[in-house]
């Protein structure tokens, strides 16, 4: 019996100790208000991330006494972190919903940071030409109503193309992500009966096709199987130079996605761009536009608790939509036009703390 | 219980083991209520008809996990079906055939087939496997077998098949390295029983793999509970799609691939509850699974009065 006591006795000492150690392992890294750097910390959407960590690397070193993490854990994360505010700033591909936004504690601020863009790329053999797409076609191609690649409606903006009559393999994403919300939105811009049947979001219910996980798992599945069509970021196309297809846009022009043709998106939409920034520029007007690009932004609260820190995130801010924006280019990224960069500027200059704005 | 001496040396190690037994039942009971709680909001939501409902589209907030719970359960079924065969012709050679100087390395291959880490498995899947399948399998199949319902459609290498493939290669190292060491500890005294009575070198090896079917079956049931929960490999190849249909060169899709692919985007409250509800049928299916297994075996080991003991 007095075996089984003393045992007993040593797993509850021994609990507490494990229990401890757990407690103290897990301080969330409350640095108080010790002298030490400011540390700041950031997560969401993947797409901007190689941008994101380049720009943490070159700020960092401007700035010794600021030390900022990002993690890319998606867009969803990003807002549900910055809802929790258990980070500083979120990041998000596709702007926040009006109910999203009501639930947050205060009021978030959407801060573009750079522009992207969706391009389609296909797998067909003996056809050396880019191929064309209108929109309803591409619509159609991923509603699975256009089967064949020598359907009529896809030779009709290929003229000269020897297409094959070889039946169509959709290759969609299979993860959450922002890459499919911007398709999908672009999709239901164009497609009523995308937009009844299927609608907008990063994991739609594809009507057919495969799918492949990440950018790299829709392309390694469109390089390795014959007569299929899918979609990836730009970035990831221009890097692994895979074959693009030109987008009929809503001015009627045939256009290949590139920086400049989705710069030229951004500031087709400024005019249109409400106050808050949210904005979608999917099938802008304009005959140089590439109709399927977005913003990407960051989330930060307008109202900061903390003076330090929050002065931290709006100089950074600051720094990334202006010389920042001079990274975006090698990184294949479309940077802001002068305009929105204007219109950011207003918004960071509003952000406060106990009253008081923080940049100067 | 009556331990006389009170050395204390031995309460703090009977302390101590008791404490790491119990905390792993504390982690298991401790995911169950993590899991079921989280879901709370779905399973309110949908009820049972969760279970049954084939509609999965978080546009609409309609969720069902019937498709993601056919994807797990026939591709497992499959990758057991292919490498039981092959993990036990492996075991056999390496303990009764090979000879020293070949088990030892063959042995180690195999046993390193099992460290590759998941996402190697599922980059060769795509690149060499699916494109393999493709061109050389699943044509001869649909030409041959194409009057069966499950070599028909469109063949595109990504698919059903392709994930029963990748998962029985992935688990054929497990199973066979347990066999291996079952078929190893069958005494020698009933080899040379077999044998000194005529039987024949096959005799003798049928005397053995069922003196270790208990054993064996355990060796499976480990495999098979690799295989339901093998995500990244099975993410590549299987095509993502939630669907039902007989055909096995269609895409399709397991439940821990699902969770893997859609929780980083998923914002709304109900599709993460309906995420964590996936994961908590997840849990139940492999319990569910694995209490089969073991009546299976329990049942063995009566008929055979066997001799091992099961793993």
């Amino acid at each position: 019996m007095s075996a089984w006591k003393r045992s007993a006795q040593s797993v509850v000492l021994l609990g507490a100790f494990v229990a401890l150690s757990v407690f103290v392992g897990c301080d969330p890294g409350n640095k108080g208000v010790s002298p030490g750097p400011v540390q700041l910390q950031g997560a969401g959407a993947t797409f901007p991330n190689p941008l994101y960590q380049k720009w943490l690397s070159e700020y960092g070193k401007l700035h010794a006494d600021v030390k900022i993490d990002y993690q890319s854990i998606g867009s969803g994360g990003g807002i549900k972190q910055i809802k929790d505010q258990t980070i500083d700033f979120g990041a998000s591909d596709t702007p926040m919903k009006d109910e999203d936004l009501k639930s947050a504690p205060s009021e978030l601020l959407h801060i573009p940071t750079v522009l992207g863009a969706v391009v389609i790329t296909y797998n067909l053999e003996g056809v050396a030409q880019a191929l064309r797409f209108s929109p309803d076609v591409v619509a159609d191609i991923f509603l699975g109503k256009i089967k064949k690649w020598n359907d009529p409606r896809i030779a009709a903006d290929n003229a000269g193309a020897k297409l094959p009559a070889a039946d169509i393999t959709v290759v969609h994403r299979s993860d959450g992500s922002g890459t499919s919300g911007v398709f999908t939105d672009y999709l239901s811009k164009v497609s009523p009966e995308w937009k009844e049947k299927v609608g907008a979001g990063p994991s739609p219910s594809w009507p057919v096709g495969i799918g492949g996980k990440g950018n790299e798992g829709v392309t390694g599945q469109v390089k390795q199987t014959p007569n299929t069509i899918g979609y990836v970021e730009l970035v990831y196309a221009v890097q692994n130079k895979l074959p693009v297809a030109q987008i009929k846009n809503a001015s009627g022009a045939f256009v290949e996605p590139s920086i400049d043709s989705v710069i030229a998106a951004a500031a087709a939409s400024a005019a249109n761009t409400p106050d808050d920034l949210r904005v979608s520029i999917t099938n802008a007007q304009g005959a140089q536009v590439y109709p399927i690009s977005s913003y990407t932004y960051i989330l930060v609260y307008k109202d900061q608790k903390d003076a330090a820190k929050g002065k931290a995130v709006v100089d950074f801010l600051w720094w990334g939509i202006h010389d920042g924006e001079n990274f975006a280019k090698d990184l294949h990224y479309a940077a802001l036009p002068a305009d929105i960069v204007k219109r950011t500027e207003a918004k960071l200059n509003s952000i406060t703390a106990g009253g008081i704005a923080l940049r100067k | 219980m009556l331990s006389p001496t009170g050395n204390t040396g031995d309460t703090i190690f009977r302390g101590l083991m008791l404490l790491v037994a119990l905390f792993v039942v504390a982690i298991v009971i401790a995911m169950v209520i993590a899991l079921a709680s989280d879901s709370m909001l779905s399973i309110r939501q949908f009820g049972f008809g969760f279970l049954t409902s084939s509609q999965w589209n978080p546009v609409k907030g309609e969720y069902g996990a019937l498709p993601f719970i056919y994807g797990t359960v026939v591709s497992s079924l499959i990758a057991l079906l292919i490498s039981v065969p092959f993990s036990l012709g492996i075991a056999v050679f390496l303990v009764e055939q090979a000879p020293h100087y070949i088990a030892r390395p063959v042995g180690f291959l195999v046993e390193l087939l099992a460290a590759i880490p998941s996402v190697v498995y599922g980059l060769w899947g795509i690149f060499v496997l699916a494109p393999f399948l493709r061109v050389h399998v699943e044509p001869p199949l649909a030409r041959w077998l194409g009057w069966l319902p499950f070599f028909q459609g469109s063949i595109t290498g990504i698919g059903l098949l392709t994930g029963g493939i990748i998962l029985a290669i992935m688990v054929t190292p497990i199973i066979s390295a347990v066999v291996r060491d079952v078929l190893a500890a069958v005494p020698g005294s009933q080899r040379e029983a077999a044998l000194a009575l005529g039987a024949t070198k096959w005799e003798m090896i049928r005397v053995v793999l069922v003196n270790g079917a208990p054993g064996i079956a355990g060796a499976v049931i480990l495999g098979l509970g690799r295989a339901l929960g093998e995500t990244m490999a099975v993410t590549m190849v299987i095509g993502n799609r939630p669907q039902i249909s007989a055909s096995l060169f269609d895409p399709s899709y397991t439940i821990a691939s699902a969770i893997a692919n859609e929780f980083t985007e998923a914002t709304q409250d109900l599709y993460l509850s309906a995420l964590v509800e996936l994961g908590l049928i997840l849990f139940l299916v492999t319990f569910i699974v694995n209490g089969i297994a073991r009546i299976l075996v329990w049942n063995v080991t009566r008929k055979t009065g066997g001799v091992s003991r099961a793993a």
